[in-house]
């Protein structure tokens, strides 16, 4: 098992007949994603890489049948209607990529999700891979890369840095340790799946026996995360990163956040409170691929 | 100025505009009680150094008889994904300081975007904050609008401090900030925002030119700010390079703890093209005194490397580099970008050595030290580069700049390469054997040439150095 995307999953690509959308829709079916459908309002009718085009997420769903994931690759701007009409026609697993996207349309989003049963991925993602199971998004760039460089094996890696989600899979593949799924849950500070949502996913899949997080400064993410252990709802062993330690603490124009969060955000709180639950933070980024070895030899 | 403080009847306070908090601890905000005064104040102010600031404004305001201050700030809170409302019923300066000492006074309610902020909320949120029922709805009215600026103007964070109950019981916002969502800013442009950039800082000269280069063209990322300005050789400033942000900070931490400075943060990532790069890296070494340049990013990139390498190539030749250069460029096609970068840039007066996803930012800044340290090569000095001087010029345009090919020395080409190199494949020979679009020059122009540059890059090294390819960074001087 991997979480969210193997190759039973039944694809959309909203975008696919733009340039970054026909590129990964090739990436996509190279590495084993069953993209059944795509969706470009106007150029509904003609094919695709073999994949047939729509008007509408509706239309594609109604002449496919069930559409687990759509992948969005539409310009920033456009963003918040492609992803209300995938909630509205029923999808519950969204894959945002673009970068860019204004901040309230993402609450707009989210807010359209929760009240449907639905979850998204970034936006601002490379988006997500299984090895030899499937990819949604970008993760690898080439199907051959992402052969190549990334193994199959037991160990879920949860990252908020796209390249940093690569590389982290790279060199624990090179370790001779192999991964159940990669995720890049985003770049921006207001993301679909954070990283403790993930964990719960990688909680419950029995293929997946620890987990390597990348987390960065901002956000309460990696605190969050800490509370699940601490509340014996993540009980896997963790190994993370947390970046940008060396960051100019810049001067700050608002005080609201330090209000509400108080520590929550800094590099120190985020270390301080994932070592008192008993995650193991390195502090060099090269030690990880040791240490997840060392650590998957305790458990398997 | 005077008549400012004479139409407010003489009582005013006078307030420094400069990039700073904590204006009222360091005389930024001043109470004058007549023209004169005002007078004195304004010319001890106008002038003075902040930080890295020099004051060139002040506010006038009238002084408010102030009987409460208060708190209001809007927040995105990326857990509830929602805005928050935040009241504490006392603000004013030192406003983080006395929340963390009377967490009774402070409360806030998390916002259903559909509906808003309603004004029972703002009322029950007041309360929850212990405000003297007295001025209930005028806060709570406060409250709502501020909730509606900040929906309204897509902000990422929006407050008051203090929001003043004055002894007359007037509720008066006396200082508030509005950070814009950079993202949305393309909504609004009626805030006349130049720079969609969260800077703590005025933009410098070196941050416009880039932002122009980025607001001009979508196709993937260019961040850039200025960090340093106007340092010496020996501050061992660095001009940095990277690609996304992640593997950036990392590059950058490995260069501080190498002992190096970091003169400016950029980031080419998103599958950039090779122009974008190449601009970058010029806006880069336009800076004076850098010791090194070095580019560094995730190390594992999904985008093909090699255009980076391409365009780190045309601006290191250009300009040309003259301190020595660590690129590390794992990823897609790290073979061929490592190999651009090491053979196109061997002969420049500085050693330029390229990487791969093996090699850690830490082993990459090691050598940038040892290179700097002048263990590098001394070269041979002077480095031709195409001019775009033709004596039989064809000539069409690409999507931020326009692209040449000399007859007369195609001509006398015999491998075309620019042919075969480029990317999109949109060049053919002519019935004279001499390099043309296979498309129109209109369809170049819209971006069927995606500016690989390999009809200028590859040209000069294995075809007759026909290829010329002018790509304009407006305001930066060559
Ligand atoms: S490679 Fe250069 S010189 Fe040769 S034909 Fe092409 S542009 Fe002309
Ligand atoms: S004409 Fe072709 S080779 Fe030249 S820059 Fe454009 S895409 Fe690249």
């Amino acid at each position: 098992m991997a979480i969210l995307i193997d190759e039973t999953k039944r694809v959309l690509v909203q975008g696919i007949t733009g340039r970054e959308g026909m590129a990964r829709t090739e990436l996509m079916q190279e590495y084993g994603t069953q993209v059944v459908a795509g969706c470009t309002p106007g150029k509904g009718g003609r094919n695709v890489l073999g994949v047939p085009v729509y008007d509408s997420v509706a239309e594609a769903v109604e002449a496919q049948g069930g559409i687990d994931i759509s992948t969005i690759f539409v310009p920033a701007p456009l963003v918040k209607d492609a992803a209300l009409e995938a909630l509205y026609a029923g999808v519950k697993l969204l894959v945002i990529v673009p970068d860019r996207v204004p901040i309230y349309d993402v609450l707009t989003i989210a807010g359209e999700a929760e009240r449907r049963g639905a979850r998204f991925i970034g936006p601002n993602t490379l988006g997500l891979l299984s090895p030899g199971r499937g990819v949604l998004g970008m993760m690898g760039g080439r199907a051959e890369s992402a052969r190549k460089w990334f193994k199959q094996g037991p160990v879920g890696v949860s990252s908020r840095s796209g390249g940093i989600t690569s590389s982290i899979a790279y060199y624990i593949s090179r370790a001779g340790v192999g991964l159940s799924t990669m995720v890049h849950v985003g770049g921006d500070a207001v993301v679909g799946m954070p990283h403790p949502e993930i964990m719960l996913e990688f909680e419950n899949d029995p293929d997946t026996k620890m987990v390597v997080m990348f987390g960065e400064i901002g956000t309460s993410q990696e605190e969050t995360v800490a509370d699940l252990i601490e509340q014996g709802r993540f009980t896997k062993p963790l190994v993370a990163y947390i970046g940008g330690k060396a960051a100019k603490e810049g001067t700050r124009f608002s005080h609201a956040g330090a209000i509400v969060e108080g520590n929550r955000g800094t590099h120190e709180g985020k270390v301080r409170r994932l070592r008192e639950v008993g995650a193991t933070v390195v502090d060099k980024f090269g030690d990880i691929p040791s240490v997840t070895r060392d650590t998957l030899a305790k458990v398997v | 100025m005077q008549r400012t403080v004479r139409d407010l009847g003489g009582d005013a306070v006078v307030k420094a505009q400069v990039w700073s908090t904590k204006r009222a601890a360091w005389g930024g905000i001043r109470l004058v009680a007549s023209e004169e005064e005002a007078r004195q104040v304004a010319s001890e102010l106008l002038g003075r150094k902040v930080g890295q600031f020099t004051i060139d404004r002040l506010l006038v305001e009238e002084k408010l008889s102030i009987a409460h201050e208060l708190y209001a700030g809007v927040i995105i809170d990326d857990s509830a994904r929602a805005p928050v409302v935040i009241f504490s019923s006392r603000g004013g300066s030192g406003i983080e300081e006395i929340a963390a000492e009377h967490p009774e006074s402070v409360a806030k309610v998390t916002v259903d975007l559909t509906t808003g902020l309603l004004p029972f909320q703002a009322r029950d949120l007041a309360r929850a904050a212990g405000l003297d029922r007295r001025y209930l709805n005028k806060v709570a009215d406060a409250l709502v609008k501020l909730y509606q600026t900040a929906r309204h103007c897509e902000a990422r964070s929006a407050e008051i401090n203090p929001l003043v109950i004055t002894e007359d019981g007037r509720v008066v916002a006396a200082d508030c900030r509005v950070t814009v969502d950079d993202y949305a800013v393309f909504r609004h442009p009626d805030l006349g925002i130049e720079i969609a950039r969260e800077l703590d800082r005025p933009p410098t000269q070196l941050d416009r030119i880039a932002y122009s280069v980025e607001k001009d063209d979508y196709r993937g990322t260019f961040y850039f700010i200025q960090m340093e300005e106007g340092f010496a050789p020996d501050d061992r400033y660095v001009g940095f390079h990277g690609a996304g942000g992640g593997g950036s900070m990392m590059s950058m931490d490995a260069l501080l703890q190498h002992g190096f400075k970091v003169a400016n943060f950029t980031d080419t990532s998103g599958n950039p093209p090779a122009s974008k790069v190449y601009r970058a890296a010029r806006i880069i070494l336009s800076q004076s005194n850098l010791v090194g340049y070095f580019a560094s990013g995730c190390g594992v990139a999904s985008q093909e490397q090699f255009h980076s390498a391409r365009g780190l190539v045309k601006a290191f030749r250009e300009v040309p580099l003259s301190v020595p250069g660590v690129i590390r460029l794992g990823g897609n096609s790290e073979e061929k970008a490592i190999q651009i970068i090491t053979d196109y840039c061997r002969d420049l007066a500085v050693v330029v050595e390229g990487y791969g996803k093996d090699d850690t930012p830490d082993f990459c800044a090691d050598r940038l030290e040892t290179l700097v340290a002048g263990a590098g090569k001394p070269g041979p000095g002077q480095v031709g580069w195409t001019n775009g001087e033709a004596k039989r010029p064809y000539r069409f345009e690409s999507p931020t700049g326009w692209i040449q090919f000399d007859h007369d020395l195609c001509a006398q080409c015999d491998h075309k390469v620019c042919i075969t190199e480029c990317v999109p494949q949109i060049l053919k020979e002519n019935d004279d054997g001499l390099p043309v679009l296979a498309i129109t020059k209109a369809e170049a122009q819209k971006g069927k040439c995606t500016e690989c540059l390999a009809c200028e890059v590859e040209c000069w090294f294995h075809g007759n150095r026909g290829g010329y390819i002018d790509l304009p960074i407006e305001g930066l001087e060559s």
